[in-house]
């Protein structure tokens, strides 16, 4: 699967004007408590998009620029993203789910790998103070608050990326397969020459 | 060709959560000055501009996202600051009585006692980033190391702390809020006696903070305040001056208070609703009371 300048160009472009977005307004609006969290659903987006390679490659460089911008231990939500970014392409790789909820759901379990994640990594780094039973409310409310944008991230990221995506030798087998390499309305005239009335009946 | 391409994406995922490994182990273990914090402060100091830009632009967004997610609370808030303003009524006529008081005897025994916060040479700061994140609470203002600001700076809101500068550039600085993880501060509860704890946050709940190491026996109830210590001890000050208001006791329970002296905090600042602040760029300014109420 080779890849061209554009993609990279607009795939570089999306992750750091999503961080620049998500740090300067949406990580200030407040939703039921909690903040909406861009970085995780954006990677998942690519990488249902793009596959687990570019998926993972995207979860590391988002991850990366999350933690220099908000001066964060550097690693931690490279770590966490990878992940995200790698499942979500091996998901589109070995079942390419077609249905239009996917995103939803995807997005939803990838906050949640950020949230249950990072608690995680964060009592293995150590924490001193108290943690609060809310810290798991205040992860599933962030999961809900994301489910509710995922679709709109997921459409924004197909637009933006989607012109330039490479073509997966995969789908178009499976295009080949299914359809004989051709649109289904194309089909019957091109594959099996007009058909009279008196041949149909 | 199969096996290439399995053995390709392996490989990738490999190097990436070995590099990623390998930088969290490296930032964890380096102290404040090394390479690793450098880079970083580099890069905040280079996309500071880009998030400040970012910030003015997208405010009328935030503004009316602010409007909606606030008017959604307002209807409590209504009632709960009935009650308490109709409290504070109370404390404000039994204070006006003991300011009278306080003046009289600080004539007497000459102090000036009437310095407020100006006298720590305040730095005001626009919020032009914030941390989504549960772990991490931080935000990050447009007034750096060119104002004033030096690292260990005590912050403050409308109508009390915000937490402390923990990182600086040239031109905008990361505090770190007190209901991080890593912050402590020395407070002191407005019950008589003054009893002293130190005050923590309470991990996945940001509307409370936990105030412990209190005296076993102390008398203290609901709605009293609590304002930062302000310690001194021989060469070590505390780093935030004395009397800043941090929040009021949300609630005591007497068997924990008797067992293990802590009481619930809830901070007076709207943490997460944050668009000016303060920085204190001079906060040993001597044994004044500070004040953030003109």
């Amino acid at each position: 699967m080779s890849v061209s300048p554009s993609f990279v160009i607009r795939v570089l472009a999306l992750g750091f004007l999503a961080v620049v977005i998500q740090v300067a307004a949406v990580s200030q609006i407040s939703i039921f408590g909690v903040n909406a969290d861009l970085s995780p659903l954006v990677v998942m987006s690519v990488g249902l998009l793009a596959g687990s390679i570019t998926g993972a490659l995207m979860g590391f460089g988002m991850g990366l620029l999350v933690d220099l911008v908000l001066v964060q231990t550097l690693g931690v939500t490279s770590l966490l993203y990878i992940a995200i970014g790698y499942w979500s392409g091996r998901l589109r790789e070995l079942r390419d789910p077609a249905h239009g909820l996917v995103p939803l759901g995807v997005g939803a379990a990838a906050t949640g790998v950020a949230g249950i994640g990072m608690a995680l990594i964060q009592f293995l780094l150590g924490v001193d103070a108290p943690v609060s039973l809310l810290l798991v409310q205040q992860i599933l409310l962030t999961v809900l608050v994301n489910s509710l944008i995922a679709l709109p991230v997921y459409a924004v990221v197909r637009r933006a990326i989607g012109p330039s995506l490479p073509d997966d030798p995969r789908r178009r087998r499976r295009r080949r397969y299914t359809t004989g390499g051709l649109s289904p309305l194309q089909r019957p005239s091109s594959g099996l020459g007009p058909v009279t009335r008196a041949a149909s009946k | 060709m199969h096996d290439k391409q399995v053995r390709r994406r392996r490989a990738v995922l490999a190097l990436l959560v070995a590099v990623s490994l390998i930088l969290l182990s490296a930032y964890f273990g380096e102290s404040e000055g090394g390479p690793l914090h450098g880079v970083q402060r580099g890069i905040v100091a280079v996309l500071s501009p880009i998030q400040q830009g970012a910030s003015t632009v997208l405010s009328p967004v935030r503004d009316v996202a602010g409007f909606f997610s606030s008017t959604f609370h307002a209807k409590n808030e209504v009632a709960q600051l009935s009650k308490a303003n109709q409290e504070l009524r109370f404390q404000v006529a039994e204070l006006k009585g003991s300011e009278i008081q306080n003046e009289q005897l600080s004539h007497l025994v000459k102090l000036d006692n009437d310095i407020g916060i100006n006298s720590y040479r305040p730095v005001s700061a626009h919020v032009i980033g914030s941390d989504p994140s549960l772990w991490y609470d931080q935000i990050e203002v447009d007034a750096g190391r060119d104002q004033g600001v030096r690292t260990n700076q005590p912050v403050i809101g409308d109508d009390g702390l915000v937490g402390l500068v923990t990182d600086v550039t040239s031109g905008d600085s990361i505090v770190t809020l007190i209901t991080d993880h890593t912050i402590e501060v020395t407070a002191e509860v407005e019950d008589g006696v003054g009893d002293v704890g130190v005050l923590q946050p309470s991990i996945g709940n940001p509307n409370e903070l936990v105030l412990s190491d209190l005296p076993h026996d102390a008398n203290i109830v609901a709605a009293q305040q609590v304002v930062t210590a302000g310690f001194h001890s021989g060469n070590l000050d505390s780093l935030y001056p004395p009397n800043i208001p941090i929040g009021v006791v949300s609630s005591v329970n007497p068997v924990t208070l008797a067992s293990s002296g802590q009481v619930q905090v809830s901070p007076v600042v709207d943490l997460r609703h944050l668009d000016v602040v303060q920085i204190l760029t001079k906060p040993q300014a001597g044994s004044t009371r500070a004040s953030t109420v003109p």
